[in-house]
């Protein structure tokens, strides 16, 4: 993975740049020695790593504005960092940029359950703010299966997904507004308690920006209302044509589930050996539906699930009679990661989408570059979204096999787009998909984002080598030929 | 003045006309079908560039949630080919084209939701913003480009629907788009609460919504608050009970509205029609936090006494009907929203009044000047809609 080159210029400066950080956060928000950076060198997606020049880690907006100005000032870049979990390299450090990590901002500021909203600092966690609001039966949709760790200021930057996104959509979907620095060190506030934009929509933006914009320093989400009552059902099909063709007449016939996931016959596998969950191992798809709602709705609509499945003739048809029994269901898909990690000493998990009726296809066409790359991949994915994880299983201390995979990951994700998906669905481009970008992008559409990011950030100081393969300069993009009077009007009908 | 109008018949000639514009230095007065030109800053293009000549349905899959089409399809004809299917925009867009002086069934999905539209299932659906899927169009450039694609769930670079979404066709000439479409509800009933003040209906409103109930609108009229529930007949009738379990103590009469009924009754306050529009009157849109919706009203009321409201989104949207005047009162209007935040748009006045007011929400200087710079990434030499959005 290509970065980019340092600088050396800004590297000649460390002492006083540390120096100049100091002054603006006190006593041990300033991490420059090598031990005290090492658990900043990576994120989730920790095959690549890179020390920083040095860690800041402010506790107010004061300090966050006052360190982006510095930097605006003396053009020195900043990667933004929440808790580290990004899967695409998100907030991977950068060996001349000071990383800006956002942990103190750690705080519940405000829970309105009138207006169902809660205000919070960018570094709660995701399930940090659920467990706030519990006690009232409220809670926040969007749950990314790194909940417990990641942080809402990260959901933000990578609007972050979940399993029940079909239903209650991504992190996009369930935000009102933030309180944004910009690298100016102007702190200005997109939304609020209220809905929608006064202007254009730069909340939307924002959301997804990987980093690249702004740095968020609150964030005010949407609360619900738990539903009361949940259950699952487990289908087993005996080809995967008929599990898909189970999801899409579940669709059609007009019901949202909560959440809809599949896993292939490899995934079911690993995941009854580690957790026991009960899957029928002769399954060749296996579908967990899961309904949400009252009761009654529940009841009645397990039972038009599981009629429609036996229609496509599953195999298996299990209902969860309590909730035990529905954690049971969903214990082996929560676990399918681990379970995977147990088969092989590494795994790379993709995020492509994929319109559904082409999930088949998909899958099969995924076997025979299995075959072609001779390593093995397990599927799990996000059936009622598209959204496919597939995990490729492979020794990283074989530098062949981790070529393989990287490889056989970029043929999955050309694949994706070419039956109509996008490269990834949930886990952000970051640097691990950076380079694919042109598969599913032209150079106009790229450049036409590039000239976004120039609007926020004209000197790319923010997030640099992530989501755009090549950054080109924005007095560069910003330049408009207009060849005066010497176009002739086109053959369009006029009046 | 406007004098002539292009109408190009392919991606292609749109692209060449808008890189015409751009060379010729012809600003574009960019529309669908035209049916809420009365709205925004009132504007003097060289040109209207009219869609309608890139009209129809791409591609429609039902079991995908995504229907694809031309920038100039009629809405009123996706909503028919959805209704085929027993689905629908679940975003419930409004046809303005009554309150802005045209008639009514007008308008394009696009047009929607460059308007960024929603309608009373904002509170648990979205907007236009939440189902605009990607698109492709034309930059100020004169360049085809696209975002955003056909599949539910996407990261893949900046969210550019959402930018593009509610921005009055300022930024880009869209000529396609995919948009997320839902189930429609087999059912659909309505609890009517009967005589209670604004303040208590919106109470009553925010606690319906904090409650498991699944509420999919509710407005506050005059002597009349309405709570909509949908979906499968038993659930439908399990959560009405509940509801009426759950606001028993409001002490305030009870009735109910059938599917038919309440299917009429949510297009009416979709569209605007409860609020008592007088000729010459302005019309404000007001976004708050639900809660203080009442308090803005009134403090509009002690300064304006014959100011018509009503409220949709459980408090937080406000319409608002005030008599003539020639600064449509916006700094009263905008003077009583206080600092729990929000925004109001004057939908409704006079071209003279809205060229003399600002019809959007003035920001802070540092997002209006972030707000130039975004303009000027998509359309450097302002040739889109100039000037509409102030």
């Amino acid at each position: 993975m290509q970065m980019p080159p340092l600088d050396p210029a800004i590297l000649a400066r460390r002492s006083e740049i540390v120096a100049a950080l100091r002054a603006i956060v006190p006593g041990e928000g300033v991490i420059d020695d090598l031990e005290g950076m090492r658990p900043y060198e990576c994120d989730a997606l920790s095959a690549y790593r890179q020390m920083p020049l040095v860690v800041v880690l402010p506790e107010t907006v004061a300090q966050v504005s006052t360190i982006l100005s510095y930097c605006q000032d003396n053009k020195v870049k900043v990667v933004p960092r929440g808790a580290g979990t990004s899967l695409s390299g998100g907030s991977m450090p950068v060996g001349d940029a000071i990383l800006l990590g956002l942990g103190k901002f750690n705080r519940v500021l405000e829970i309105d359950y009138a207006n169902r909203c809660a205000r919070v600092q960018p570094g709660v966690t995701n399930l940090g703010i659920s467990k706030a609001v519990e006690h009232e039966g409220f809670y926040y949709a969007p749950d990314p299966s790194s909940q417990i760790a990641c942080s809402i200021g990260g959901n933000v930057a990578e609007n972050s997904g979940g399993v029940h996104c079909l239903k209650y959509g991504l992190t996009t979907n369930n935000l009102l507004g933030i309180e944004l620095v910009l690298m100016t060190g102007e702190v200005v506030r997109l939304g609020g308690k209220h809905l929608d934009s006064e202007g254009y929509d730069l909340l939307g933006v924002m959301t997804g920006s990987e980093g690249l914009l702004g740095v968020v320093t609150e964030v005010t989400v949407r609360l619900l209302r738990k539903p009361t009552t949940a259950r699952a059902v487990l289908l087993g099909f005996p080809t995967e044509a008929g599990a898909a063709d189970c999801v899409a007449a579940v669709i059609a016939s007009g019901i949202i589930p909560g959440g809809m996931e599949m896993m292939d016959k490899e995934a079911v596998k690993c995941a009854e050996a580690y957790v026991g969950a009960g899957y029928p191992l002769d399954a060749e798809g296996l579908l967990i539906v899961e309904l949400d709602g009252p009761p009654v709705e529940v009841d009645y609509l397990v039972e038009r699930v599981a009629e429609i499945a036996r229609g496509r003739g599953a195999t298996t048809v299990r209902v969860s009679n309590d909730e035990q029994e529905r954690v049971l269901f969903w214990a082996g898909r929560k676990a399918a990661f681990p379970a995977v990690g147990q088969i092989t000493p590494d795994y790379m998990c993709l995020d492509g989408s994929v319109p559904r009726g082409r999930l088949v296809e998909v899958l099969a066409e995924m076997r025979e570059m299995s075959k072609k790359h001779r390593l093995r991949v397990v599927n799990v994915f996000h059936a009622g979204d598209g959204n496919l994880h597939p995990l490729i299983l492979f020794d990283a201390n074989d530098a062949d096999e981790l070529h393989r995979a990287e490889e056989f990951g970029a043929d999955i994700l050309r694949l994706c787009v070419r039956v109509g998906g996008v490269l990834t669905g949930e886990h952000g481009v970051g640097i691990e998909k950076r380079d694919l970008m042109g598969v599913q992008f032209t150079e106009i559409d790229l450049d036409q984002q590039m000239r976004l990011k120039c609007a926020f950030d004209p000197d790319h100081l923010l997030n640099p080598g992530k989501v755009f393969p090549q950054l080109r300069r924005c007095a560069e993009l910003g330049r408009v030929v207009v060849h005066h009077n010497k176009m002739p009007f086109p053959d369009i009908p006029r009046f | 003045m406007t004098t002539s109008t292009i109408k190009p018949r392919s991606p292609e000639e749109l692209r060449q006309a808008v890189e015409w514009a751009l060379n010729d230095g012809t600003t574009l007065d960019v529309r669908g079908q035209g049916s809420k030109i009365a709205f925004g800053k009132p504007m003097a293009c060289d040109q209207v560039l009219d869609l309608s000549g890139l009209s129809g349905v791409v591609d429609y899959a039902p079991e995908e949630l995504v229907v694809t089409l031309r920038a100039g399809t009629p809405i009123s004809e996706v909503e028919a080919l959805l209704a085929q299917r027993n689905q629908m925009l679940a975003f419930e867009p409004p046809d303005l084209g009554p309150l802005l002086g045209q008639e009514a069934g007008q308008g394009t999905l696009v047009g929607a939701v460059m308007g960024n539209l929603a309608g009373p299932r904002r509170l648990s659906a979205g907007a236009a913003r939440d189902h605009l899927l990607g698109f492709s169009g034309v930059n100020g450039r004169g360049e085809s480009f696209k975002s955003g694609g056909k599949v539910m769930k996407n990261v893949t670079g900046y969210d550019l629907s959402k930018l593009l979404a509610g921005s009055w066709g300022t930024l880009a000439v869209l000529d396609q788009v995919s948009v997320k479409v839902l189930p429609a509800p087999d059912q659909t009933r309505t609890l009517l609460l009967l005589g209670l003040d604004d303040a208590a209906a919106v109470r009553a409103m925010c606690a319906a919504l904090g409650s498991p109930h699944d509420i999919s609108g509710a407005a506050h009229l005059p002597g009349k608050t309405a709570l909509r529930i949908e979906g499968v007949a038993p659930s439908v009738e399990a959560r009405l009970k509940a509801l009426r379990e759950l606001l028993i103590d409001l002490d305030a009469g009870m009735e109910e509205l059938g599917t038919l009924e309440s299917r009429a009754f949510w297009r009416e306050v979709r569209d605007v029609a409860p609020l008592k529009v007088a000729s010459g009157s302005v019309v404000w849109k007001i976004s708050c936090p639900p809660t203080e919706g009442p308090a803005i009203v009134a403090r509009i009321k002690a300064l304006r006494p014959s100011a018509e409201a009503f409220y949709d989104w459980s408090g937080g949207l406000i319409w608002l009907a005030l008599p003539p005047s020639a600064d449509a009162d916006h700094t009263i209007v905008r003077g009583a929203i206080g600092a729990k935040g929000g925004h109001a748009t004057l939908i409704r006045a006079s071209e003279a009044v809205r060229a003399a007011v600002p019809v959007f929400q003035p920001q802070p200087a540092a997002l209006a000047a972030l707000a130039v710079r975004v303009k000027e990434s998509f359309d450097p030499k302002r040739l889109f809609n100039p000037g509409r959005m102030g």
